[in-house]
């Protein structure tokens, strides 16, 4: 080797040489399996996903052909009138309006629990109430469904009437009939704190990337504790709060055993969540499955169709919010 | 510190660490005499003024009221800005207390109300032979059917999951943005729209009949995601250089993954394994629509409806006799109880896992 040819190395003259090289994959025989069988695994779920949307559009072609859009404009669902009724609006609303109190009453709960976990709690503290956290999530909905109708229900009627009682002045918590179990915020509460884990986590995850330097100037400044949380934790996390809370939501729309054991079934829109009489899609479902017949089984169909359109639109845009807010974190795909 | 003062000053009297502490003995008396003053207030407008109305209003006012003394106090002892501060400190903390409440009161809760049911009985016996009013009889064909049916799932749902996870992270295929989200976007359905699935199409378009194994589809939908997600951040934990030094020594892609990686991350694998078991075994709604329940015995998962825990609790509460809904309370007993199991395992790898790698 002279030094000649060395130097063609770092200086070419001849601009036919000056390629880079083709950076070619050659597996073998037995990675393209592993990689195709990881490829087939990774498209499942879009598969499954779709699956699932066509099958439930698919067996609810019957209802829509009876009853046409009037399943989303009317507001009586009775398999056993004749015609049958099927209108999906006031269920929908109840299904709404239980997920956002209960939203309501977790979100800012969670995020206090998050910024305790984060900031406020002594070291020793942290691991354990971060198991309790997850504990929580990991408890079946069919046991919330029986503590919240068994034990819980008891003690929020008794709140649910001291509210009717003495602060009736806000439409909310005016009452028509002195009937305060299943009710909408019975409902609500529950759901509440089986969603508490989930959003807790999520904010926490996001507090926990609050870039230290940013923290240590708020103080060095002079400010207080609970003025670097808000002036620059709270600020920094606000992606994460609202996909955290949106997966509540998300979660708090969908979920069945726990409302479908508390509630009692209403078909009425009405703002008064402390009366008796609310309703939920996923519990309808649970509800009415057992009498249904083939028609009203198709109207079943396409109020689960309503429910998945409406957790996964929710689902997205929380995943969406939660990628953007976690700034740099998220920028490994 | 203390070897630094050793060396300089043998007899240097402060040698004692400063406590880093910036709470004192005022603080506490003022949290604690302000609590004093918000339930003896509360006492007050609990007897005097309105009608009672049980503990946990009783628990909601002095709360309230402690609160607003509190900050009262804090504004006129510290300032403004301290008492502003304290506030959010004391909010967090009950925030945090507040946690404890739902899930000890479930745990008492179950317990107490379970636990006069539970004998061998119990786990070896099924309800077939025995009437709504008698006593006796137990939940067998529930716990074989919740065995079989999760058994089943795992089996069809481990492999996807692992596959996922996999193509996320060690292939980082094309598609892992979208089938990340969509990942996501699964861990949201709700449970009872995996059961109307699978009975749309096991059931109704393949025309089968209503059986454990519909209700392990049904169950393997909801646990994808749990194990998919999991599973991906733990083999995120495993450090690229020991799947570089593999590749270097020249195994293959398949072999990295499957000697290399996968045995680094064994305990995490088991973890994520583990926590979507919890999450299928106590799932009620989708099983309504696909193994139904029985009071029989029915071993067979591929044929017949099947009874399962969840769905025995669920039956059984409905049930106006004392009797049954005894059997309930203990059922859900049982679950808690295999639930707080596995949770304890996944707990115990999960810990191990992470802690090999920090």
């Amino acid at each position: 080797m002279d030094t000649g040819e060395v130097r063609s190395f770092n200086r070419t003259d001849d601009p036919e040489q000056d390629q880079p090289r083709v950076l070619k994959r050659s597996l073998s025989k037995e990675d393209r399996v592993y990689e195709a069988a990881a490829v087939a695994g990774g498209l499942s779920t879009l598969v499954i996903l779709a699956f699932i949307g066509f099958f439930l559009f698919a067996r609810s072609s019957l209802v829509f052909s009876e009853v046409g859009w009037g399943f989303f404009t009317s507001l009586s669902w009775r398999p056993d009138a004749s015609p049958p009724e099927f209108g999906i609006v006031a269920i929908l609303y109840w299904t709404v309006i239980i997920a956002i109190i209960a939203l309501a009453i977790a979100m800012p709960l969670s995020v206090l629990t998050a910024l305790f976990l984060v900031e406020y709690s002594p070291r020793s503290l942290r691991g354990p109430l971060r198991a309790l956290v997850d504990l929580l999530a990991a408890i079946p909905s069919l046991i919330y469904g029986l503590w919240g109708l068994f034990f819980l229900q008891p003690h929020l009627v008794g709140i649910a009437k001291w509210l009717s009682d003495h602060a009736s002045f806000v439409p909310l918590f005016r009452v028509n009939e002195p009937t305060f179990t299943g009710s909408a915020f019975i409902v609500s509460v529950v759901l509440a704190l089986m969603i508490l884990p989930i959003v807790t986590s999520i904010v926490r995850e996001v507090l926990e990337q609050t870039p230290p330097g940013e923290k240590e100037a708020a103080l060095a400044l002079g400010s207080t504790r609970s003025g670097m949380v808000r002036s620059v934790m709270l600020p920094f996390a606000r992606g994460g709060i609202i996909g955290g809370s949106m997966l509540g939501l998300g979660r708090a729309l969908g979920e069945t055993i726990a409302v479908a054991i508390i509630l009692s079934p209403s078909l009425v829109i009405s703002p008064r969540i402390l009366e008796t009489g609310t309703n939920s899609i996923a519990s309808l479902i649970a509800l009415k499955f057992g009498e249904a017949d083939e028609l009203s089984l198709s109207a079943l169909m396409a109020a689960g169709l309503t429910l998945f359109i409406l957790t996964l639109t929710v689902n997205f845009i929380a995943s969406f919010v939660v990628a953007r807010s976690r700034s740099g974190a998220g920028v490994d795909a | 510190m203390r070897n630094f003062s050793q060396t300089r000053d043998e007899t240097l009297p402060t040698d004692v660490p400063r406590t880093l502490r910036n709470w004192r003995v005022d603080d506490f008396s003022l949290l604690i005499g302000t609590a004093l003053a918000a339930i003896s207030t509360t006492w007050i407008i609990y007897t005097a003024l309105t009608p009672a109305t049980g503990k946990t209003g009783f628990f909601l006012i002095s709360y309230i009221a402690f609160l607003f003394l509190y900050v009262m106090t804090c504004t006129l002892e510290l300032g403004k800005q301290n008492a502003f501060d304290n506030m959010w400190t004391v909010l967090t903390w009950s925030a945090a207390l507040l946690l404890l409440a739902p899930l000890t009161t479930i745990l008492l809760y179950v317990i107490i109300k379970g636990y006069a049911g539970l004998n061998v009985e119990f786990f070896t016996k099924d309800l077939s032979a025995t009437g709504t009013l008698d006593s006796g009889g137990g939940a067998s064909a529930a716990i074989v059917g919740t065995l079989q049916q999760v058994f089943i799932a795992v089996l069809i749902s481990v492999p996807l999951g692992l596959l996922t996870a996999i193509y996320l992270n060690e292939v980082k295929g094309r598609f892992r943005r979208p089938v990340r989200m969509f990942v996501d976007a699964m861990s949201g359905i709700p449970s009872i729209v995996a059961g109307l699935f699978i009975y749309a199409v096991w059931i109704i378009a393949l025309g089968n009949v209503f059986s454990g194994l519909a209700a392990a589809l049904a169950l393997s939908i909801l646990m994808l995601p749990t194990i998919t997600r999991t599973a991906e951040e733990v083999l995120r934990l495993v450090p690229d250089g020991m799947r570089e030094g593999a590749l270097a020594l020249g195994a293959t892609r398949w072999q990295t993954t499957y000697r290399v990686v996968m045995p680094t991350a064994a305990s995490g694998l088991i973890t994520a394994i583990v926590l979507g078991v919890a999450r299928a075994v106590g799932e009620t709604a989708p099983l309504i629509m696909t193994s139904f329940g029985s009071t029989a015995m029915n071993a067979n998962p591929l044929n017949g409806a099947q009874d399962s825990l969840p769905l025995f609790v669920y039956r059984l509460i409905a049930n106006p006799f004392a009797a049954q809904q005894q059997r309930a309370w203990t059922g859900a007993l049982v679950l808690v109880i295999v639930v707080l199991v596995l949770f304890t395992i996944a707990r115990i790898l999960g810990a191990r896992a992470s802690g090999k790698r920090r």
